[in-house]
């Protein structure tokens, strides 16, 4: 019998019983909850008068709609529709005893980045969140998707979810990344390859010497954005880097309880003999750091490349969308992305705002200047501990002292709840994840790029090649 | 939830490709802790020329007469027609609620991002995948005929042309189940709470750091 992969290996474990179509009732080891997708499953568990299955897997924060800004964030939320929502999740964890890092707490944060930095995301778990980018955890070799409101509040009242079994999918890549190529350039070239949609039904694990060789931070930036190639679960397999940066964390086994998790998360790879419904192979040296010129991930190129002519492609459907893509984006096909300027520039949200993305950042930035034709450029932590470990380096001031503003933790100008955003025709130099239509703020143009290209975008004014910086 | 069993109705052709969640329902709506009320903001980007926000009263914007919605008869169309990768993008449930708070009833494209496909059910809104070539003739036939109508009947999982022309498609055992019924998951697996507290007490033996 052929090995198991990592995915089936978490799925197996965790099948409470399966139907005769091949459903499975799915065990949750771990729920995570914030207030934009938890306000309706919550108010469905009073409709129907259900308790929560076992208040102490889930973990609730803010993060969606929380102000950036220092000065509001101590007043409270302006916004009376994000503050009502806000006080709703905090009604919500009390009602129903489960906890929550508030708004003041400094544990407070993107809830992908809290999580793993609490050890509240372990190896070997599933976990689940009302949140696509879920995936990110994946990089610790656990089962983690997004799931929608209905979903949260069925894992709330039975600790469990209806699934199917996705197919297994391994991107490899081999070989030791060019310096200034980013994790983040890793992903964005695998979705330039699959497609948005390339990853659709199937769990996708990161695989080759390039990964391993990425940090846990790096490998939470690759499966973060698995969901961008249609893939819910991101993998990467477990190792030293990952079992060293679990160790010692608050929601962390410890003592004899370590040393036997740390034996049975021994086994949480894909064995040798294993086999995937498809393989994907990348040169790790070949990658170039990445650009977004459409309004859609898989509408990226290399820096040096020009924005591409919708004219030579033969495919109809694809055609019209670049057309459309290109009409939104004020860019005209064939112009250099290099000579492409920029409006604004955000590094943050749960793909790029842990330290490492703020130290890449700030070295890049130091002893330099915002370019004049920016006229906004900021940093948003992606928790209070974050903040608070770059402010003890001191990369707060450098930030500052080139013209960023230096915010407060949350979700911010990724998905523009709050009163962080782009205006119309506007262009960015982002860090997260989705270039779509009015993501950042209706009619904005945004351009997603790693920590390093977004702050050598923001010194020079356009886009630039950090390697030439 | 509300049964699917059989329904006629109006096709409507949104002809796109990866048309995400955030373009089906922008940010500025989730702030609301309700299910219902998305409807008039579906596709608010598209659909209106100047900026919405929650609150507003949407009858007296600019609509956008070029965007397929606005125009009749597709305002009361029942069945979405669109391109590959639909509902791609973040997890919103609201994404699926705003559709069918519009009066979408089914959706047909050639493939779907796996959460909203999966939001879709639990909604009584029933997406069906055929065949990209399929979806190419059906677009040709609605942008042929204005008004144009298919008939979906979810117990033989067959859609009818105005032709007479039968298309069959799939869809999960259980999920049928469930749609034909209306019936609440969370229901359903309580039933097995005897398994689930099972499973928990040999896991607390197997892995008990996670208790």
């Amino acid at each position: 019998m052929a090995g198991k992969t990592l995915y089936d290996k978490l799925f197996d474990a965790h099948v409470v019983r399966t139907e005769n179509d091949g459903t499975a009732l799915l065990y949750i080891d771990r729920h995570l909850v914030h207030e934009v997708t938890s306000p309706q499953a919550f108010e469905g568990l009073r409709l129907a008068d259900r308790k929560p299955w076992r208040v102490d897997a889930a973990l609730a924060v803010p993060d969606h709609n929380v102000p950036t800004d220092a000065v509001e964030r101590a007043r409270g939320i302006t916004d009376p529709v994000a503050r009502i929502q806000v006080e709703t999740l905090d009604n919500n964890c009390t009602e129903f005893g489960i906890t929550e890092f508030k708004m003041d707490d400094i544990r407070q944060g993107i809830v992908h980045v809290i999580s793993p930095e609490q050890g509240a995301t372990l190896p070997g778990m599933t976990l689940v969140c009302g949140d696509s980018h879920t995936a990110t955890h994946g990089a610790f070799g656990a089962m983690a998707f997004g799931i929608g409101t209905s979903e949260v509040e069925h894992v709330l009242a039975t600790q469990c979810l209806i699934q199917k079994r996705m197919k297994n999918m391994r991107i490899n890549v081999e070989g030791t990344l060019g310096a200034g190529v980013t994790a983040k350039d890793i992903v964005l070239a695998v979705i330039g390859e699959m497609g948005t949609a390339g990853g659709t039904g199937y769990a996708m694990e990161f695989a080759g010497s390039a990964i391993r060789d990425c940090s846990i931070e790096g490998r939470m930036t690759i499966c973060n954005m698995a969901i961008e190639a249609g893939a819910r679960v991101g993998l990467v397999a477990v190792d030293d880097v990952t079992i060293d940066y679990v160790k010692g964390r608050p929601y962390a086994p410890s003592g004899d309880l370590w040393e036997q998790a740390v034996n049975a998360w021994s086994d949480l790879h894909s064995d040798s003999d294993a086999v995937f419904d498809k393989e994907v192979h990348l040169d790790a040296a070949s990658i170039k750091p990445q650009v977004t010129w459409g309004t859609s991930p898989e509408m990226v190129a290399a820096v040096d490349a020009n924005v591409p002519d919708p004219a030579r492609e033969t495919d109809t459907v694809k055609a019209s969308s670049m057309e459309k893509a290109l009409k939104y984006m004020g860019l005209e096909a064939n112009t250099p992305l290099s000579s492409v300027a920029i409006d604004k520039v955000f590094i943050g949200s749960c793909t790029n705002s842990r330290l490492e993305d703020i130290r890449a950042a700030a070295a890049v930035i130091k002893g330099r200047k915002v370019a004049a034709n920016v006229k906004l450029a900021m940093v948003v932590p992606g928790s209070g501990l974050i903040k608070q470990q770059a402010e003890r380096e001191g990369l707060d001031k450098v930030f500052i002292d080139a013209g960023f503003e230096w915010r407060e933790p949350g979700c911010s100008m990724c998905l523009a709840m709050n009163a962080d955003r782009l205006e119309p025709g506007e262009r960015c130099a982002s860090t997260s994840n989705r270039n779509f239509e009015g993501r950042q703020g209706q009619g904005g143009r945004t351009h997603l790029v790693s920590p390093a290209m977004a702050s050598a975008a923001a010194i020079a004014g356009h886009f630039v090649d950090v390697r030439d910086f | 939830m509300e049964k699917f069993e059989k329904l006629k109705g109006i096709v409507a052709p949104l002809d796109r490709s990866n048309v995400d969640t955030d373009a089906i329902i922008p940010k500025q709506y989730l702030k609301s802790i309700k299910r219902s009320g998305f409807g008039p903001n579906a596709f608010d980007d598209w659909r209106y020329l100047d900026p919405g926000e929650p609150g507003m009263d949407n009858t007296v914007r600019r609509k956008n007469d070029d965007f397929v919605l606005n125009q009749s008869p597709y305002d009361t169309a029942t069945i979405l027609l669109a391109r590959e990768n639909f509902g791609c993008g973040s997890s919103r449930e609201h994404a699926v609620w705003a559709l069918t708070d519009f009066g979408f009833r089914a959706v047909i494209a050639p493939s779907f991002a796996d959460i909203f496909f999966n939001n879709s059910f639990k909604n009584g809104l029933l997406p069906i995948a055929l065949d990209a070539a399929v979806v190419d003739d059906l677009f040709k036939k609605v942008h042929a005929k204005s008004g144009y109508k298919l008939e979906i009947d979810l117990t033989s999982q067959r859609i009818t042309t105005e032709e007479g022309d039968e298309i069959a498609f799939d869809v999960d055992e259980f999920r049928k189940y469930c749609l034909l019924n209306g019936l609440d998951d969370i229901g359903l697996t309580l039933k097995h709470a005897d398994d689930i507290r099972a499973y928990e007490q040999q896991r607390k033996q197997s892995a008990p750091w996670l208790f």
